[in-house]
């Protein structure tokens, strides 16, 4: 049917048969050299452009350049894209590309059978084989037999197309990354124009490598296009999204960008104190990038540094905000502590990582709740906001803002690795319905009884928000500190009576905080079981309850934006339910808070994998609880 | 772009921060709290010399901030009616530093001790210290935790008895004025908390510098640690052990000699410096003061033993480098300059370069 002559310049491309799917799952897997982040993240840039819903999740070590072709050196990135909105980064992949056997050895087992399984043959040579333990070649054995296993020396290609650029054999090759994006964005019908002004400007300096990469790229799009090998291609047709303008945006872009908003909402020179540790060091990156924003970055010598400096710029009046991640939290509790008791604003940004110690760095838990919440010496309430999604980092980090001003207090936001890395197409919002934020300084003395005196510790009766007043400002000289103080007068207090009054008052603050009230998501309105989450489950859960509904049952979905203070109908939406599940990637630390605050018997099930959870798992474990089956 | 790639001239610690042509005294800057040292503490000298000097620098009450972490002289920013803060243990730079880095209009000090600041803090110090953020530190150096009720700290002298080292402490005591040289301090001065003329005149000269200044002050403990400084104050041997450096000038300590100038002299000795009798020496072997000499001022602090035998008072350094604090805010002046064609577009910032457009 074909009809393919050898003059390469005559080559006549027969149309090959587009089969339309709802939604594709890719995974790239190589080593940490191949390239493989920047490859999906390309993939992903495209696919936004195109229109899909899409869910990514990058998953790499933590060693930079663990040793080349070995297990612990491999990473991947994985993507999920449809034509509907979808909730997660995907279960297991439809494509799994992978560039060596150590990539091929760690991440075929989640290839569901008759999946494409695409090699770069190239790297499957004895040695590397044994390095991973293959004894045979997989290639070879007949162990893949149940994939569509499409063979590809890569390496072998890519450097044959750029033969004529004059590249060393070794910089050629380190381009095949770029044909496996070629072949893909052949195979799936992405548009490349941003993947060539991309490699244009990443190799501003280097014109011979952008040429060169996109040369890689396009040969591995003429590969797809004039084999035989890849008999079809596929359409992802894009997704009817809610009108408006969209962007690719990860969580900690997101939520840097929240930041800088908040600034202007604010009217406040933004000031971050970090000190770099992973997954939050982009967010670091990120806000140095922005200085016309009025926002200073400070890498601090240490995280309590970092704290320090944000919270002495919120006391001379800006909006104070450390970035960190547990590890960096426990360091920075003293300080947190002393905003707690200075009821100063201040925002403590967590994006969470495996624990405890040092832990699994690059990956994701949500294990720091209860550090967030009662990790500090004394009664010391912080409130407690939440992202849902890689986009949502960005209402987050506002909502963070928002209660610091308002309340004059540290907020916690918690934040997670897969949310920080993972990305989804993002409505941008548009700026002139943003609600700007009232930072309202002290300008005047405040004595109750009439007299020329400034009462730091003076409390706005509806919100308990003590004055702000900073330095500069004539006539409210006064010295606030650790030592407890005084109700009013902020003098310090050792009186047990007063110590009790603000003890009761600081967490009478905190508690009445106004928060929306909790949304449940229930269709038929009469689900006996309520399935409840907080931050990145919010999509695993939700796809696992449309799975659950596609088969006819009934299940319910509420997510929590602010674990402190609670909404004020929590209790009635616990109460409602025959059941109350709770999925955490921790071992019950939200189901703990709602058990003892609502005497609920909530149901907890825990994975603290590094990974997010899988849309089948909770799917299984929800028919199992409606079923009556108990793990 | 900072002021000295501009070619600026150097401005002082103070400028950018509002003057006021008001008449202030001491009794301004005393809040209404009751001063709760023990009675004979060193604090108490210190804290009238302040507030006594505070108002000399013409600059409004308002826009004087005082820092400090924990332990006894911590309190000091209760006593001061400025705007203040009383910390956290060791950390008071890292507040100053965000404080002194986002408001350019306000003069900046830290209150703190030898343990706040050397053992706890020590990691906060060296690095205000070398990012020469414009703040003034003033270190009251007791050689004691007095707080606490008398453990040894990171300056008491190899031997120390005290309740935590009934057989007397064993390690190394910190010499604060190398250790500040040591973290590229711009300014390192030293003065006895009893001396108000000489405190003074260092307080002076570190409001004036722009950068952190570092002011160690010798201080008494009377419960803890009394009279640790006593060989310095009083005695017949006072007056040749104590060495008060004047830039310019040949150094030259001791009871006066025939040209009213003191009878004991520091003279080079190989790279390092040695005390010697003025009339056994060629005058031009003296050591002229030079603050700006790096090595010079190294030199002077390594004179001064944890016996005191020698100790140098006054400055050791004072030289001029760009402020973290100020190179910052040109970064970020910069970057606001080049976006107020307009102002920064937030809008663009959050549409970045590829968006698409859903059209219902």
């Amino acid at each position: 049917m074909t009809a393919t002559h050898n003059d390469a310049a005559e080559t006549v491309v027969e149309p090959r048969d587009v089969i339309e799917r709802d939604r594709v799952v890719i995974r790239f897997a190589g080593d940490s050299g191949d390239g493989m982040q920047l490859t999906g993240d390309r993939f992903t840039s495209e696919t936004a452009a195109f229109g899909n819903d899409l869910s990514t999740l990058p998953n790499f070590p933590a060693e930079i350049r663990a040793p080349a072709g070995t297990l612990p050196g491999v990473s991947s990135f994985q993507l999920h894209f449809a034509n509907y909105d979808i909730l997660t980064p995907g279960d297991r992949p439809d494509v799994l590309v992978t560039m060596n056997p150590a990539a091929l050895k760690v991440n075929i087992a989640d290839l569901p059978p008759g999946g494409v399984l695409i090699v770069n043959t190239d790297e499957f040579g004895k040695r590397n084989l044994a390095k991973v333990g293959y004894e045979t070649n997989p290639l070879e054995d007949g162990s893949l037999e149940q994939y569509a296993v499409h063979e590809v020396a890569m390496a072998t290609l890519t450097r044959g197309a750029l033969a004529e650029t004059g590249l060393s054999k070794k910089d050629a090759e380190r381009a095949k990354n770029m044909f496996a994006l070629g072949l893909l964005s052949w195979m799936y019908h992405r548009p490349h124009e941003s993947t060539e002004r991309f490699l244009r400007e990443k190799f501003a300096r280097r014109p011979d490598l952008a040429e060169a990469n996109i040369l890689a790229f396009k040969a591995g799009h003429a590969y797809g296009e004039t084999t035989e090998a890849f008999a079809v291609t596929y359409e992802v047709k894009p997704a009817p999204l809610p009108t408006g303008t969209y962007r690719q945006i990860t969580g900690n872009t997101a939520l840097s960008y929240g930041l800088v908003a908040a600034g202007q909402l604010t009217g406040l020179p933004v000031f971050l104190g970090s000190y770099p540790i992973t997954p939050a060091s982009d967010i670091l990156h990120e806000l140095s990038r922005h200085k016309g924003f009025d926002v200073t970055t400070f890498q601090a010598e240490d995280e309590i540094a970092g704290i320090g400096a944000a919270l002495g710029a919120s006391f001379g009046g800006a909006l104070g905000v450390t970035t960190t991640s547990g590890p960096g939290v426990a360091l920075k509790s003293e300080t947190i502590g002393l905003a707690v008791t200075l009821e100063l604003p201040l925002l403590v940004i967590d994006v969470q990582r495996g624990g405890p110690s040092t832990g699994l760095p690059t990956k994701t838990e949500q294990a720091d709740l209860l550090q967030a919440m009662f990790g500090r010496n004394g009664e010391s309430p912080v409130p407690v906001v939440a992202p849902h999604s890689p986009g949502d980092c960005f209402d987050a980090a506002l909502e963070a803002a928002r209660i610091a001003v308002t309340y004059r207090t540290p907020v916690m936001l918690l934040s997670d690795g897969s949310l920080a890395n993972g990305s989804e197409p993002w409505k941008v919002p548009d700026v002139a319905t943003l609600a700007s934020i009232d930072p309202a300084f002290a300008t005047a003395t405040n004595a109750p009884d009439g007299a020329d005196e400034f009462w730091p510790y003076l409390r706005d009766p509806g919100t308990l928000a003590r004055p702000w007043a900073v330095p500069g400002t004539k006539g409210l000289e006064h010295r606030i500190g650790g030592l407890e103080k005084a109700d009013g007068r902020g003098a310090i207090s050792y009186d047990p009576a007063n110590h009790d009054r603000m003890v009761r008052l600081r967490g009478a603050k905190i508690d009445g905080i106004t928060v929306p009230d909790i949304e449940v998501d229930d269709p038929s309105g009469d689900a006996d079981l309520l399935v409840l989450g907080w931050g990145s489950t919010y999509g695993p859960i939700g796809a696992g309850c449309r799975r659950v509904r596609a088969l006819g049952q009934k299940v319910a979905q509420a997510h929590l934006r602010h674990l402190n203070p609670m909404p004020a109908n929590l209790g009635d939406v616990l109460a409602r339910y025959r059941t109350v599940l709770v999925p955490e990637m921790n071992l019950g630390q939200l189901v703990l808070l709602l058990r003892a605050r609502y005497l609920v018997d909530a149901k907890s099930y825990t994975n603290v994998s590094g990974l997010p959870f899988k849309a089948e798992e909770l799917q299984d474990l929800f028919l199992d609880n409606l079923n009556g089956v108990h793990a | 772009m900072t002021a000295l790639d501009l070619g600026l001239p150097t401005i002082g610690g103070l400028d950018g921060v509002p003057t006021t042509e008001d008449k202030q005294t001491a009794k301004d800057y005393t809040s209404d709290q009751e001063v709760r040292w023990c009675p004979g503490c060193g604090d108490y000298a210190v804290l009238a010399a302040v507030r006594s000097f505070l108002p000399t620098l013409g600059i409004k009450r308002e826009n004087t901030v005082f820092i400090s972490g924990i332990g006894c002289s911590s309190r000091f920013p209760y006593y001061l009616n400025t705007y203040g803060m009383h910390s956290i243990h060791g950390r008071a730079p890292t507040i100053a530093t965000g404080l002194a880095v986002s408001r350019p209009d306000l003069s900046v000090w830290v209150v703190t001790g030898d343990g706040d600041s050397l053992s706890i803090g020590g990691n906060h110090l060296i690095h205000a210290l070398r990012r020469n953020v414009n703040l003034k530190i003033l270190l009251f150096n007791n050689r004691i935790y007095g707080l606490t009720k008398g453990q040894y700290s990171p300056t008491s002298e190899v031997g120390k008895v005290t309740k935590s080292t009934p057989v007397g402490s064993v390690d190394t005591p910190f010499n604060p004025v190398s250790l500040a040289l040591g973290a590229e301090a711009t300014f390192v001065g030293r003065a006895i908390d009893s001396d108000r003329k000489g405190l003074t005149a260092v307080l002076g000269a570190a409001a004036a510098h722009r950068g952190t200044a570092l002011v160690e002050i010798f201080q008494d403990c009377p419960i803890f640690n009394d009279g640790a400084f006593d060989v310095l104050r009083k005695g017949d041997d006072a007056a040749e052990r104590l060495i008060t450096l004047t830039d310019g000038e040949p150094i030259r300590f001791g009871p006066a000699g025939d040209d009213g100038l003191g009878t004991f002299a520091v003279v080079q000795d190989g790279l390092g410096l040695r005390v010697a009798k003025t009339d056994e020496v060629a005058a031009e072997q003296i050591v002229v003061h030079d603050a700006t000499d790096h090595n010079l001022a190294f030199a002077l602090s390594r004179l001064s033993d944890q016996n005191l035998t020698h100790t140098v008072t006054g400055i050791f350094r004072n030289t001029e480098r760009i402020t973290y604090d100020d190179a910052v805010r040109a970064q970020v002046n910069q970057a606001r300059a080049a976006a107020a064609k307009g102002g920064p577009d937030l809008q663009a910032l959050l549409n970045g370069r590829d968006t698409w457009t859903v059209v219902g």
